[in-house]
């Protein structure tokens, strides 16, 4: 029986292991052994990372992998250290890929590449770089993880060979994430030669002894260690592979990449400053702050705008990834445990809305061979089940009470408001935005409300027809699975909103994440660390949060509703606004072209601005 | 060391990085792009062995050296060799989309791929 | 955007990039630096441990969490290319012709492809005691064997180069790294700790787990990289009929006489 400390090795390795056997016995087996295999094995692993949550409690778990533990605080070895909002990420992958098992279970009508093995052992592989670098306390390690969640990633988007988007989509998705990887690699190259160390716990420390402050290179190295994280969360203006990735992935690879793998970029970013820049030698909290909140400012906005423009549903629901991890990316800038820990507590709500949200696409596609909303004008009629869980998913995303991303919601905006007053309108306009699009969506497919018309020709924009199904069986019955997956997370959504303690806990979880000199104690010189106190506990559901949750809701059934109804009863001079709004945002679209070129000239570009806005605020 | 060869490796690395990312924002033919990634990458293969050299040092292997001689930082080598693993083998799998869309779409143009957008 | 827009945006950000990089550069260290403490404890650990390669005590002990996750890239990435290179629904499959090579070229290769395998064997196996390892050696050994192909044709490499035995010796080599992690737990100890007897300073047998783990990895980078570049090497010579298929490569090779 493994202790504790075995725990976080283990639940990166239980995977890998998993991978392989699934990658040689799918030669033999048939499909349904793989699937119970790989089923098993996910959850095998869900329940070592529960173990982990559990025994981890209010502190930290430290692994010291190879026995390396520290000789008057200092290793030569990689240690990963697991506390709950690490271990809780971790266990979040774990539940979606469990998920994504089951949904692809009855998904996919053929054995890929050569054998049923090979689909789900990629999926492991995902997770076990997920799970590693949620659990990681070593910079080199978390490139490494972050490079094999990346890969693995690349190649599940680019699947379906036969269609060419999504060759074209993975192509841009790996290009982007693998650049900036080897940027960050740069950056840790930096913080090597400066202190001579890779762990977090120990280049922290070590910029503190230097006594240089934040010098041009803590500034240099600060923006390019922290590009693979962004441009994994797609902030704006690292957003662009995004949409093109997350339109084209099979549905089941859209549930993880846009339930956890996007969080764990925003998860990069405040682990990577909480340990290795939060002290006196790195990066002042005033110039991070407004820098990153400008950033996610920008992303909400941005995707928000985007999100209602889209006709093909899995690249508005890409976009409303884009705007939702602009408002994590929010409630991580203002910098305050407790809107971390609301932020943690919307994490894993949306995880639920967004994965059921995909999943359900994935039937329309299924049954229709398309994805696109004029085109499916109506036809979703028949399936009348699966548009009351879209209906459903579209109120819990734009935070209806009581679904947990109304209670993450109100819980940041509580605590953020205190920094910034605006910031809780923001998450009310974003949400509402991006959520009545998505009823926009549910009203036109399943109610077949409004016209089937769509957009103004011109228009630089992807369509959703035409897709290459993803399964070539179209006239089967619909399998249990596709409609209880999604029902099972949006279930986990809503618990997250009413099981009591969930709020509590988390709050906590983000006073020890952000609780620098026990992270440092705790890896470098085991058992010194005091144990973080109990702070108030936060309002659970409090007035404001479910006052806000109903004015998204309402904002965003209004939208939907003056989007689908309004169009052949209105004044000629509101017609004549909605036209110029339509213009104004024309430019915007037009700068998603696409070109593989323009997305790293982007990234370019974010990079400067990061590092002018960081710098010259320091 | 000191004077100009007190930095140039570093600024040799910083280069390298802006001639990858200037090749990959101006490529015409995918394959290229991917080439242009790989040479954005060596930057960090030269910035890792910069920062480990030291002057008079030799190879971290002591077969044939007594313990105690000088040797240059090991660990960036070992950092280095797993870069170069995870770059090689990132560069097969982005090659491998690379052939596909060559087939699916006839081209390898980039600006003729044109039906992700908006 | 434009091609002049895009190419003056990069331009501006590229100069700002290019003015912080050269002030991160002042700031750091002087080229050939005599302070490196934690090469300082990783050569000291690897003496320790009776690995006279440091490079191979810290990828394969001291970091050898790191090499595990490479590892599983390859293998995601063989993985990967072989589910993205496979034949499509509207593809098929065709035998290659047998090509005419010089026979200079035969016979330099008949001699030279023993030479290469064996100096490959030779990079892994000592991996742990002279510069090379599981990495180059594996390297070696995977283009070593493609000495077939250059030499003779497609169809004398398929003979040399089973594919479903290196696809499981690849899946193996993966798993067998994971499950040595384990003995440091069977023997009461941490994940991938190096419990095995430390043997002799300079030995083949020295370093306790390191040269066996330093083995699997030369199995799996070696079997890893042929299968690789087969699932390249299929689209280019055998895969045919898609929809870019320009019809005419049915030869396995450019003519070679």
């Amino acid at each position: 029986m493994p202790s504790t400390v075995d725990l976080p090795p283990l639940a990166v390795a239980v995977p890998l292991f998993g991978a392989v056997v699934l990658a040689v016995a799918g030669r033999w087996l048939p499909r349904l052994g793989c699937d119970v295999l790989a089923g098993l094995w996910a959850a095998a692993d869900v329940a070592l990372l529960a173990w982990l949550w559990g025994a981890t409690g209010d502190g930290r778990t430290v692994s010291w992998v190879g026995g390396w533990v520290p000789r008057a605080g200092h290793s030569v070895g990689v240690v990963l250290v697991a506390d709950r909002i690490g271990s809780g990420i971790a266990l979040l992958a774990a539940l979606m890929v469990l998920a994504a098992v089951g949904y692809a279970w009855r998904y996919f009508e053929e054995p890929s590449g050569g054998h049923a093995g090979v689909f789900p052992a990629l999926l492991l592989l995902f997770e076990a770089g997920m799970v590693g670098f949620a659990l990681t306390g070593d910079l080199f390690d978390a490139f490494v993880f972050f490079e094999l969640m990346g890969v693995v990633a690349y190649a599940l988007t680019g699947y379906r060979i036969e269609d060419p988007r999504p060759l074209h989509g993975a192509l841009a998705f790996g290009v982007l994430n693998s650049l900036a990887a080897y940027v960050t690699l740069l950056g840790i190259g930096l913080l090597y030669a400066r202190t001579g160390e890779l762990g977090f716990a120990q280049i922290g420390a070590a910029l503190d002894a230097s006594g240089k402050g934040a010098d041009a290179l803590v500034v240099c190295a600060f923006v390019f260690v922290l590009a693979g994280p962004l441009v994994k969360a797609a902030l704006v203006p690292f957003h662009f592979w995004l949409p093109d990735a997350h339109a084209v992935a099979p549905s089941p690879v859209c549930m993880l990449l846009s339930g956890v793998m996007v969080e764990l970029g925003v998860y990069g970013v405040a682990r990577i400053y909480w340990t290795v820049f939060a002290g006196p030698g790195g990066i002042p909290a005033d110039a991070v702050r407004p820098s990153l909140l400008a950033l996610a400012v920008l992303t909400s906005l941005v995707g928000a705008v985007m999100c209602w423009q889209q006709r093909h549903i899995k690249r508005l629901l890409a976009f409303s990834t884009v705007a939702h991890v602009g408002l994590f990316t929010a409630g991580v800038a203002v910098l305050e445990p407790a809107a971390l820990g609301g932020t943690a507590v919307y994490v894993a709500a949306h995880a639920g809305a967004k994965g059921a949200l995909f999943a359900l696409t994935g039937v329309l596609l299924d049954r229709f061979g398309s994805v696109d909303e004029a085109g499916l004008h109506g036809r979703g009629r028949e399936l009348p089940v699966v548009g009351a869980l879209f209906t459903v998913g579209a109120v819990a995303l734009a935070g209806l009470p009581p679904f947990g991303t109304g209670l993450g919601k109100g819980l940041a905006e509580e605590s953020a408001k205190s920094y910034a007053p605006w910031l809780p309108w923001l998450f009310t306009l974003v949400s509402a935005v991006t959520a009545a699009a998505v009823l926009r969506v549910a009203l036109r497919v399943w109610w077949g409300a409004g016209s089937a018309s769509h957009g103004h020709a011109g228009d630089p924009e992807t369509s959703g027809g035409g897709e290459e199904p993803e399964v070539r069986a179209p006239r089967r019955t619909l399998p249990v699975v596709l409609v209880a997956v999604p029902a099972l997370l949006l279930a986990g959504c809503l618990a997250v909103g009413v099981v009591p303690g969930v709020a509590e806990a988390f709050d906590q979880a983000a006073r020890v994440f952000c609780d620098r000199p026990g992270y440092v104690a705790a890896a470098l010189d085991p058992g010194t660390a005091p144990p973080v106190p109990p702070g108030p506990a936060p309002d659970w559901w409090s007035a404001g949060a479910v006052l806000s949750g109903l004015l998204s809701t309402a904002l965003a059934v209004a939208g939907a509703a003056v989007a689908v109804w309004a169009p052949g009863r209105v004044s000629a001079r509101a017609r004549a606004a909605a036209r110029r709004c339509h213009l104004a945002v024309r430019p915007l679209r037009g700068l998603h072209t696409g070109l593989i070129g323009d997305y790293v000239a982007w990234l370019t570009v974010g990079l400067a601005g990061l590092l002018v806005a960081v710098g010259a605020l320091r | 060391m000191s004077g100009v060869m007190g930095w140039l490796p570093y600024a040799v690395a910083g280069w390298i990085l802006l001639v990858g990312l200037y090749g990959l924002a101006t490529s015409r033919n995918l394959v290229h792009t991917v080439g242009c990634l790989a040479v954005a990458q060596s930057s960090t293969y030269v910035l890792l062995l910069a920062v480990g050299y030291r002057s008079g040092g030799t190879a971290p292997v002591y077969s044939d050296a007594e313990p105690g001689t000088p040797v240059v930082d090991p660990v960036v080598q070992a950092l280095v060799l797993t870069d170069i693993v995870v770059g090689a083998t990132v560069t097969a799998l982005l090659l491998a989309l690379v052939i596909q869309i060559r087939k699916r779409h006839g081209t390898v143009d980039p600006e003729r791929l044109t039906e992700l957008k908006g | 955007m434009t091609k002049a827009w895009r190419l003056g945006l990069f331009g501006v950000a590229a100069a700002v990039l290019a003015g912080w990089w050269a002030a991160a550069c002042v700031g750091l260290p002087g080229f050939g630096g005599q302070v490196h403490p934690y090469g300082e404890r990783a050569v000291g650990a690897s003496l320790e441990r009776h690995t006279a390669n440091v490079i191979a005590s810290v990828n394969f002990d001291q970091r050898a969490f790191d090499t595990l996750g490479e590892e599983s890239i390859l293998f995601a990435s063989v993985l990967g290319a072989t589910m993205l290179l496979r034949v499509a629904r509207d593809e098929r499959r065709q035998r290659p012709l047998a090509a005419r090579v010089m026979p200079s070229t035969r016979l330099f290769g008949a001699v030279l492809l023993p030479v290469t395998l064996l100096t490959g064997a030779y990079v892994v196996a000592h991996g742990q005691l002279s510069p090379g390892g599981g990495f180059q050696g594996g390297v070696v050994l995977a283009t070593g064997l493609h000495l077939a192909y250059i030499a003779a044709d497609y169809r004398v490499l398929e003979r040399v180069r089973p594919l479903t035995v290196l696809d499981v010796a690849d899946a193996a080599a993966a798993a067998a790294f994971t499950v040595l992690g384990l003995v440091g737990l069977v023997a009461g100890a941490s994940y991938l700790s190096n419990t095995l007897p430390l043997g002799t300073f300079g030995e083949l047998a020295s370093g306790g787990l390191v040269p066996i783990i330093n083995a699997a990895v030369g199995i799996e980078v070696a079997s890893g990289v042929i299968v690789l570049l087969a699932r390249f090497l299929d689209q280019a010579v055998e895969v045919g009929g898609g929809p870019g298929d320009g019809g005419s490569r049915t030869a396995g090779k450019e003519d070679g006489g």
